[in-house]
């Protein structure tokens, strides 16, 4: 068996042009996620964060270049054997009706599942242990139709944690919650990364939580990786003008010492150009 | 594990050596009830009739030591009948099963997304237009059944298949497919015409034996065949990309499945012509029954035979003395169903 930690990198991507159909999204991008990291991608909407999610996930597969996980062609593994190594909780997502999440949760265990063999004592201790480590244990019983988007959240991470990968891709993971349960997901993924040797790789949106929770972050644009490091010494205010041509300051987080984008403040304009319009704007003193 | 106890109740599970299996009781329960309904409903297409008979009198007949009219009318009229209903009712539940699974929609049937319209252009061409009969239809209702599959799965391809596509690509399809039967009977003579619209309404009237013989080991074969997959069905309930992250190789296993099913429902067809409205029910009756997700196939299976055997029977005694192809009967429960099943979703969306 070959090393499995290549350099500390365990997965990465040599020059993929990742695309659909006609449409290339990301041309000749080579990345490399940190083992143990909590890596966060950042970028302005539609610069193929997601894209580059799917392809490392190898759920999209690259028009040239390559993945390597630990030090061999993502393709050359079994399909199965892949998912026992590397999860991903993709963005949206499809519960049968009718389902429990005890039910649900259990279908993490497939990459680990035969036909005779289809609930051995280890399923049975990994969805316990998933059901804990989300905090769900007493939901077990429930449909997951009555639940509540912060709840169902913790479900399917609870389905990823299931399968036991220790490396795990969240495509945006924090997207439709409120704030309360934005920091609740990501405290419980920074405590996998910090306390169980989970490496993550997550999309989000949320600058200022990326850089709150990030041990590494990639910023992209248009396809391509223009900064990767650590949150202090990426972010800055003329990445933030590059990236989303955005003006802001960044200063420190009062709370975790972390850079905190601060959209400069812009005097309000009137956008709307018809007569109707304006007239609708009330009159300013 | 005193923490999965409320969901430990609901399953129980086998472990020995290296195999470890778990099954929900309700559903193992449900399943075992719907057995003693299938037998009831063998029974009561044996017995009951124009000439009923008692029990005693079928066991004498089935062992060959009743009168020869006993013998006649059950062993060799009823019983295969009946056990041909039981199967090609099994056959469409299970089908029906397969690709409501597969489009997570309960309008994926095979009746419903062209399938069986294709299988009855096969069948039509062979009829009409080769002149071929009996088994000679039954081979067209098969290869016309497959085309369109293939067909409707290739179209729906593009950028990967999805579940909804082939359901609206195989609506369309079945539409073009309809034209061209009707094609088929408005230029043929008025005799062909008439046995080929029997045809289609989806008939058991004087299966036999030979029927049996030709459907059960194609049965046995195929409803191995959809158990092995039933995993992979679970798994492709979730969204693509859930299922192929967590190892499910999508586009092989949709294959598989699809290549099934249609061979399912091509039994099916090839043994009683296209009869409407067994394939889509029967999955969502035993789906409320059994209340797991999932392609519940062999309780579906067990829903399917029931109710197309009761349907025979219904159509072969009710209105003595013309008997009413089931196809008849199925087409109007069927109907009454899917509209309770539209107005039910209507509403859920409303609240």
């Amino acid at each position: 068996m070959k090393d499995r930690h290549v350099n500390g990198q365990r997965l990465h991507a040599q020059g993929i042009t990742l695309g659909y159909d006609a449409r290339t999204i990301t041309d000749d991008l080579s990345v490399a996620i940190p083992d143990g990291s909590f890596t966060v991608i950042v970028g302005a909407n539609g610069c193929g964060k997601s894209t580059l999610l799917r392809g490392l996930a190898r759920l999209l597969r690259p028009r040239s270049g390559s993945v390597f996980l630990d030090g061999e062609l993502i393709t050359a593994y079994p399909t199965k054997e892949v998912a026992r190594r590397l999860g991903l909780l993709p963005q949206v997502q499809v519960a049968p009706e009718g389902i429990t999440v005890v039910d649900l949760v259990s279908r993490g265990r497939f990459p680990h599942q035969k036909l005779l063999r289809q609930w051995a004592r280890e399923d049975e201790t990994a969805v316990v242990e998933a059901l804990a480590a989300t905090g769900i244990t007493d939901l077990a019983p429930r449909f997951v139709d009555e639940l509540s988007g912060g709840q169902r959240q913790r479900v399917w991470l609870a389905m990823a944690l299931a399968q036991q990968t220790e490396i795990l891709l969240l495509d945006e993971p924090t997207t439709y919650l409120d704030i309360a349960h934005q920091v609740d997901v990501l405290d419980l993924c920074a405590g996998l990364q910090a306390h169980r040797g989970y490496t993550l790789v997550a999309v989000l949106h949320d600058l200022n939580m990326a850089c709150r929770y990030a041990t590494h972050i990639v910023a992209m644009k248009d396809g391509a990786v223009v900064a990767e490091g650590h949150p202090s010494d990426v972010i800055t205010e003329s990445l933030v003008r590059e990236v989303f041509g955005l003006e802001c300051r960044v200063i420190d987080d009062p709370e975790s010492g972390t850079p905190l984008v601060v959209p400069k403040h812009r005097p309000v304009r009137v956008t709307g150009s018809t007569d109707e319009e304006k007239n609708h704007v009330p009159a300013q003193a | 594990m005193s923490v999965l106890a409320q969901g430990a109740g609901r399953t129980a599970v086998f472990r020995g050596g290296a195999v470890s299996l778990r099954v929900e009781r309700r559903s193992v329960v449900v399943t075992a009830l719907l057995g003693v309904v299938t037998v009831g409903s063998l029974l009561a297409a044996l017995l009951l009739g124009y000439y009923t008979v008692s029990i005693d009198q079928v066991v004498r007949a089935v062992f060959s030591e009743g009168t020869p009219a006993e013998e006649y009318i059950i062993s060799d009229l009823r019983l295969p009948r009946a056990l041909t209903a039981l199967m090609v009712g099994a056959a469409l539940a299970m089908s029906g099963a397969i690709f409501q699974t597969l489009t997570r929609n309960p309008l994926g049937s095979p009746d419903v997304i062209g399938f069986d319209t294709g299988a009855a252009t096969g069948a039509l061409v062979v009829m009409l237009m080769l002149g071929g009969s009996g088994v000679l239809t039954s081979v067209g209702a098969g290869a016309g059944g497959a085309i369109t599959a293939a067909v409707v799965y290739l179209l729906a391809m593009h950028r990967g298949s999805n579940g909804f596509r082939l359901v609206l690509m195989g609506i369309g399809v079945g539409a073009l497919l309809l034209s061209v039967n009707h094609f088929l009977i408005t230029r043929s003579t008025l005799y062909d015409a008439q046995s080929a619209a029997v045809w289609l309404i989806g008939n058991l009237a004087g299966r036999g034996w030979g029927h049996v013989q030709l459907l059960a080991p194609a049965l046995l074969v195929l409803s191995v065949l959809a158990l092995r997959m039933s995993r992979d069905l679970r798994m492709g309930e979730l969204s693509d990309d859930s299922a192929a992250a967590l190892g499910l190789s999508i586009e092989r296993s949709r294959v598989l499945c699809v290549a099934i099913g249609v061979g399912l429902a091509g039994v099916a067809v090839a043994a009683a012509g296209p009869i409407a409205f067994i394939a889509l029910p029967s999955p969502q009756i035993a789906r409320r029954l059994t209340k797991v997700p999932g392609p519940n196939l062999v309780p579906s299976a067990l829903v399917g035979a029931s109710l197309l055997c009761l349907a025979d029977l219904a159509g072969r005694e009710l209105f003595v003395p013309r008997q009413v192809p089931v196809g008849v009967l199925t087409g109007v429960v069927g109907g009454l169903y899917l509209v309770w099943l539209l107005t039910r979703e209507w509403r859920k969306d409303r609240r």
